[in-house]
């Protein structure tokens, strides 16, 4: 069995609407081991859902377009008969959102959607499956299981819901769950409830965790690896120490400038001007030049009218970037970015 | 120091709960918040932190005279702002002004923006040197829009530009004290720096006092000269910033940051980390004694039946505990080992 669980190879989608093409996600290409966490950051716009919801094959709507490769555990995933990629789906990759009450049946009690999560994938006798489920709510932490199987979503609180969530995803123990912001609706005392969960789970089933998140801190907490999203693209992948702390791309740089840090009272925040660009009308250069303050600093304007590749910095370490390293060192140098030997 | 702008006592807001559809009676009562006291000086921005539902908006709210306080007393500027009548308060409003946290709803999308940014001046009567458009517009350059935009409707724009709309639209007036209630909760974290940036420039400028309701921790830090740390309608503890991060004495403030995640991978791995068990108590069933006892490590029978009172328990430092954590050896996190701590 290899190592890698999902290879993500040049994934792209796009949706036709009715102002012109949205690039959602453009290029892509990522890989998640087994018993890893890859976080992927961006903020809204980024493409950092669209790109996951189309690894679990749930783009499906008549404008969109998925392109590329998906191979998950030696399967390749696009194209594949939405039926067959239903079956996997649940059984092998699960998903948890960041809303669970809208992710959560109203009408069907804790214990009938978790028993169907079961049942739809095994042929189980309604006795085991439901000794299955408690045993999975005991799990996640759940008190009372026997008792909160009964009971309907709306009858727990945001936490316990999330609970939930992760007992359905993890119930038929997949190789992968993605997990999009699933604690951005939640409060920082749950938030540590819920991340030290995933993290317990994770080792004791060796489930592969995609983690989509804006939160700086939850990725620095639980990343083994980080992608960067800006306007659809990867503009930055690496293992978690180096991107924090030998960040190489422009915009990396601004997220990590603009957070107010926990652990000092810093003087003044340095945020990215502007605004993130429209995925319709994307800059004909670098994604991120129109907000780049640095990009003067590159030769003829290359950064307005050519696209950086996504360029290796190290074996592990990529970044789109015209920069050369010099210029890039002395800039973090100067803006205190990381750290700087 | 100078007198307080904003002087806070017992401050209380319930909401009643009731049954029955054409004869409702009331069964019940939801202490949103329940017994605030506190002073906000000129200036200063006053930092007001807890979890969702621990009323921290509804004390911004009614400290505003938005929502009808139920008890206590509300000081500003010297004056009783719950004896006021209506006349009065609106005359008052010029000196307080609110920022909200959802910038889509709180602009009236049929409005353009001149006239969102212009109504206070004409609420009050205002007739400010030059005319209203041009105060607009040189607002509006003050916060970072083009002043050209003036025509546009807030559908044109950004939820960053929203919030700076609705920051132009407080500061018009150029008012004593303006509660912020999640301003830059609802902004990607690119765009919730500049807007921070901008009030506190705004700040520098104007001298204006800021009650920061918010309930992420590292934004607070960066904002507030004082912190005050809310749970269940109540202040658990009240100090300056500092003070507060460095060496909180409460056991809820010393849970609440051990639980926000560090953007250092190093120091994420290596923190202390309390994990609180359980669920915020409703509201309308708070518990006995003190409303953190049920979540409490250090919790006794004491706690379950005698209110702790906020006292002072050194120059500056307010708290609302029996058993404060015990910082005489100096070190943040001398008094829980271990790095996987779990609170029974």
């Amino acid at each position: 069995m290899s190592d890698v669980i999902l290879s993500v190879k040049n994934l792209s989608v796009e949706f036709a609407t009715e102002d012109g093409v949205v690039h959602a996600v453009d290029n892509v290409s990522y890989e998640v081991k087994r018993g890893q966490t890859l976080a992927i950051v961006g903020e809204s716009g980024s493409g950092k859902s669209v790109s996951s919801l189309a690894v679990m094959g749930l783009v499906r709507s008549n404008n969109a377009t998925v392109t590329g490769e998906v191979h998950f555990g030696g399967q390749e995933l696009v194209g594949l008969d939405p039926e067959e990629v239903r079956k996997l789906r649940g059984l092998k990759m699960a998903m948890i959102f960041q809303d669970p009450l809208s992710a959560l049946h109203p009408f069907y009690t804790i214990g009938e959607q978790l028993i169907e999560a079961v049942q739809v994938h095994e042929k189980v006798s309604d006795g085991d499956a439901r000794a299955r489920v408690k045993t999975m709510l005991d799990r996640v932490g759940i008190a009372s299981a026997e008792q909160r199987m009964d009971e309907y979503p709306h009858q727990l609180s945001g936490g316990m819901r999330q609970r939930v969530m992760i007992a359905m995803a993890l119930i038929n123990s997949p190789e992968l769950l993605i997990a999009d912001e699933p604690t951005t609706a939640l409060d920082v005392t749950v938030q540590a409830q819920i991340l030290e969960l995933l993290r317990d789970l994770q080792k004791e089933f060796g489930t592969a965790i995609v983690l989509i998140t804006h939160d700086l801190g939850v990725v620095a907490d639980m990343a083994d690896d980080v992608m960067v999203m800006y306007g659809g693209q990867a503009v930055e992948q690496a293992p978690v120490r180096e991107l924090f702390y030998q960040p190489q791309m422009p915009y990396t740089w601004g997220l990590l400038a603009s957070i107010p840090q926990m652990h000092t009272s810093s003087l003044k925040l340095d945020p990215i001007p502007g605004t993130p660009p429209s995925l319709i009308n994307l800059p004909v250069g670098c994604v991120f030049a129109p907000r780049c303050t640095h990009k003067d600093l590159v030769a003829g304007g290359l950064c307005l009218t050519t696209r950086p590749d996504l360029g290796a910095v190290s074996d592990t370490h990529a970044s789109r970037c015209h920069l050369n390293e010099a210029q890039r060192i002395e800039i973090r140098r100067s803006r205190n970015i990381g750290k700087v030997d | 120091m100078s007198a307080p702008i904003l002087r806070v006592k017992d401050l209380q807001k319930h909401f009643p709960v009731t049954s029955g559809n054409l004869f409702k009676k009331q069964v019940g009562e939801v202490r949103a918040v329940d017994g605030l006291t506190f002073d906000v000086y000129p200036g200063e921005t006053l930092g007001l932190v807890g979890e969702s539902g621990c009323g921290k908006s509804t004390a911004g709210r009614s400290m505003l005279r938005l929502l009808e306080p139920t008890g206590g007393s509300v000081e500003f500027d010297g004056q009783d702002l719950l004896a006021m009548g209506k006349r009065q308060l609106v005359s008052m409003r010029r000196e307080m002004q609110m920022i909200f946290q959802d910038p889509y709803s709180s602009l009236n999308p049929r409005h353009t923006i001149g006239s969102i940014i212009g109504a206070p001046f004409d609420v009050q009567g205002v007739k400010p040197e030059g005319g209203t458009m041009k105060a607009v517009q040189s607002l509006m350059e003050r916060v970072g829009l083009n002043p050209e935009h003036y025509n546009r409707y807030p559908n044109e724009f950004s939820g960053g530009q929203r919030q700076r709309i609705g920051i132009a639209r407080a500061i018009a007036l150029k008012p004593k004290l303006i509660v912020c209630d999640e301003p830059v909760s609802a902004l990607d974290v690119s765009i919730q720096a500049q807007v921070l940036n901008l009030l506190d420039d705004i700040q520098k400028e104007f001298g204006i006092a800021y009650i920061f309701v918010a309930h992420d921790l590292s934004v607070v830090r960066h904002i507030s000269d004082r912190v005050a740390v809310m749970y269940l309608g109540k202040i658990m503890e009240l100090t300056t910033r500092d003070q507060l991060y460095s060496a909180p004495l409460h056991p809820y403030t010393h849970a609440l940051l051990s639980a926000v995640p560090i953007a250092d991978p190093d120091r994420e791995r290596a923190r202390e980390r309390i994990i609180l068990n359980g669920d915020l108590p409703s509201p309308s069933n708070p518990p006995s004694g003190c409303v953190f006892s049920t979540r409490c490590w250090k919790a006794t029978d004491r706690c379950s039946s005698e209110i702790p009172v906020l006292r002072e328990i050194s120059a500056g430092h307010q708290i609302a505990c029996h058993f404060p954590e015990d910082r005489s050896s100096a070190t943040a996190s001398s008094t829980v080992s271990g790095t996987d701590f779990t609170a029974n």
